[in-house]
């Protein structure tokens, strides 16, 4: 049956869709759960996707708590930030520590001028689950960031390891989610799965949300390792050969310190950097996050494991 | 700048991945490291080009087999339009996936290797994306390279696919002779084919007309969330959170809230504080209403004079997705539909559909994995519906496995039960 013709006032732009998209997503799990929580780290996709929480259920607060898997090295800025947001929306917030992890010995922390704590978040995440008995876990992952999160679903099951089996992943069809689980199991919900990162920078533009300000072109101690430009910092040990410059530099991802690099950039307004990241020929991941440079299938199997 | 989704199909070496690595990579959507990573792959492999198709072959295992084996995403965008591919495999277990990746597509990709002309498994893709009522196909004849640019290759291979897709009710079908390894009528139209006078895949892709796409004449508002602030700022608020699935409702209209049968008048809608003057497909909005009725999630919101299908025996065709178990007369099974989850008895198999021929086995006893049949349906509430042809948000079901809460099944209202 032909429908009649839509005037083109209904067309809804990308980003409205998007948003929509994802604020069904994040209420639907708010309706089928008992005891959703919301991964937040401060970053700029964790913070967009708390934005979008806040307007589904405006102007209820949001109905669950807030966690952060603190790797105990992340920059001053961000943990500012961080706990600014939470406390302006009245939010509960739950900080995992690998510090703690560390000193318990339930994790054994990499030795080495190069070491992350990157990977030792899983365990802190997968522990801090089932410590709180968290059914849904929301996450700001992006298809577009990486090849093995091209092929997760927006709700993604979780046995009681934690694990994530590529092959065996339940079919999403038009909006309908599948959020059954038996008890020990959980899922993890990616709400911008289909986000990119220029649309992140759009949306920070048009919503006019607020970031932490590495995020932005600034004056910075660097020096170069592996081809990346990363950020003198206390969690880092500057090796003999490596030469510390001062550089105008901005962040496209952050995560730790010790494994986050940032880029050259006059970027410093969010139209600038929506600009630069319209225009840029690196991947944010490739360009900045040596935990991804491993091998090509790293992430794959760090979300095996029960990684983000 | 609007979103069109595209779900890809193709068989195992018609060049599917080829094809979408070209489409980012001639936007410039492919990123520098990404192309590094990929000729580093490429040269280990023993390619003697580029492949491109490992510009989309995520995963180690597929890697290793040169195959592709669940729906994957990929985004790119142009001036005019930000695009989502769903891209699924071609292989013949995974109808599954071609149904996956075909229930919120725009625009059905197929691909046919015009040196093998129209295989089964072409017209099984036709018979899907026809199925669930993807609005618009596209079949790329593909490697042209291969048979000289031949217009006679080409216009074998239309007519014979055009023949096929007549029985089936597809409204809009282009074809576009292409060349995914050399990039011919991809993003540029090529001069090898002088003879083709369409415009290039990617310019069709920008240029296609889909807002009219939507239902925008039956208002559904399925009821998701109960906004209830419980604040002194908002003593008496109370609002029903959802996304529109259809029509345009605007405040003031006159509704009638099922199953309880309630009318009241809609006082706001709103988002974020923000007042709107009208809400419509996909918007996610918070609708009030004049009158303090009980209102909850699974309840659905209509106009007095347009409201869907009641019922609970309700026919569909069902595609069955359970590797580990069939679907038979008399079992039972968690159904959920809009925000609504109920369980669902299989009355009767009225019929099993062959995809490759379209014919009817009425004696069929049960539904295995990809297969696909006409099912009549028992639930233990009320669903609102309406038959999927007229909108697919309030036309479309999933299965769920109550015991190994599995999605088992994708379904497609047809109407209430015939039998």
């Amino acid at each position: 049956m032909a429908l009649p013709l839509a005037s083109v006032n209904y067309d809804l732009s990308h980003l409205r869709a998007l948003e929509a998209e994802s604020i069904h997503i994040i209420r639907e799990v708010a309706a089928e759960f008992e005891r959703p929580c919301m991964l937040f780290s401060g970053g700029k996709d964790s913070v967009v996707m708390l934005h979008l929480a806040k307007k589904a259920f405006f102007p209820a607060r949001i109905p669950f708590p807030v966690m952060h898997i603190d790797t105990g090295e992340n920059f001053d800025e961000v943990y500012e930030f961080r706990d600014q947001v939470v406390d302006e929306l009245g939010l509960s917030l739950e900080v995992a520590s690998v510090q703690a992890a560390i000193d318990d010995g339930r994790v054994v922390e990499e030795g080495g001028p190069k070491a992350s704590r990157n990977r030792l978040q899983t365990t802190v995440l997968v522990d801090a689950l089932e410590q709180h008995r968290y059914d849904a876990a929301f996450g700001g992952a992006r298809r577009d960031e990486e090849k093995a999160r091209a092929k997760e679903r927006v709700y993604s099951f979780r046995d009681e390891f934690s694990q994530w089996d590529p092959k065996n992943q339940r079919p999403e069809l038009w909006n309908l989610y599948n959020g059954r689980i038996k008890q020990g199991e959980h899922i993890r919900v990616f709400p911008i799965s289909n986000w990119t990162e220029l649309d992140i920078w759009q949306y920070v533009g048009e919503e006019n949300i607020a970031l932490p300000g590495l995020y932005y072109a600034h004056d910075r101690e660097v020096f170069e390792r592996d081809g990346m430009l990363m950020a003198v910092s206390q969690y880092v040990t500057v090796l003999d050969d490596e030469e510390v410059f001062t550089e105008k530099v901005r962040f496209r991802t952050l995560g730790d310190a010790s494994c986050t690099g940032c880029v050259e950039s006059g970027a410093d307004t969010i139209d600038k950097v929506i600009e630069e990241v319209a225009g840029t020929r690196q991947t944010e991941r490739g360009a900045t996050r040596a935990d991804d440079r491993v091998s090509e299938a790293a992430m794959e199997d760090r979300k095996k494991e029960g990684y983000f | 700048m609007e979103i069109l989704r595209m779900a890809t199909a193709g068989s195992v070496d018609d060049g599917k991945s080829t094809l979408i690595g070209r489409l980012l990579y001639d936007s410039k959507s492919i990123f520098e490291d990404q192309m590094e990573a990929v000729e580093a792959t490429s040269k280990q492999m023993g390619s003697e080009y580029t492949n491109l198709a490992l510009l989309t072959d995520g995963l180690r295992a597929e890697r290793e087999q040169g195959i592709t084996i669940d729906v994957a995403y990929r985004y790119f965008s142009t001036p005019k339009r930000k695009f989502i591919i769903g891209d699924t495999p071609g292989h013949v277990q995974y109808t599954r996936n071609m149904v996956t990746g075909a229930s919120t597509a725009d625009v059905a990709l197929i691909l046919v290797d015009a040196r093998n002309g129209v295989v089964e498994q072409s017209k099984r893709h036709a018979f899907l994306a026809s199925l669930l009522r993807v609005p618009h196909i596209v079949v790329c004849i593909n490697k042209m390279d291969l048979v000289d640019f031949s217009e006679k290759a080409y216009e074998k291979i239309r007519d014979e696919f055009s023949a096929f897709a007549s029985r089936l009710d597809v409204a809009d079908i282009t074809f576009i002779p292409v060349s995914a390894l050399e990039g011919d009528n991809v993003v540029e139209r090529s001069p090898n084919t002088p003879w083709y006078d369409g415009a290039s895949l990617l310019h069709h892709l920008e240029e296609m007309h889909i807002s009219s796409d939507r239902n925008m004449i039956d208002a559904r508002f399925p009821v998701q969330y109960v906004i209830r602030p419980m604040s002194n700022d908002h003593h008496d608020y109370r609002g029903y959170a959802g996304q529109v699935d259809g029509g345009i409702m605007r405040p003031g209209d006159d509704v009638v809230v099922l199953p309880s049968g309630f009318t009241s008048r809609v006082k706001a809608i709103e988002i974020d504080g923000e007042q709107l003057d009208e809400a419509y497909p996909p918007m996610s909005v918070i609708v009030r209403l004049e009158d303090n009725i009980d209102v909850s999630r699974g309840d659905m919101i209509c106009r007095p004079n347009n409201q869907p299908e009641v019922g609970q025996d309700i026919d569909a065709m069902v595609c069955w997705m359970s590797e580990t178990s069939a679907l038979e007369p008399r079992r039972k099974l968690a159904l959920k539909h809009t925000t609504r989850s109920v369980r669902a008895m299989v009355k009767d198999l009225q019929y099993r559909l062959d995809i490759n021929t379209l014919s009817r086995d009425e004696d069929a006893a049960a539904l295995s994995l990809n297969e696909i049949g006409r099912v009549t349906l028992r639930t233990t509430q009320p669903l609102f519906y309406d038959e999927y042809r007229r909108n697919r948000g309030t036309g479309s079901f999933i299965l769920i496995d109550e015991a190994t809460n599995a999605t088992v099944g994708a379904g497609m209202i047809i109407g209430p039960s015939s039998s």
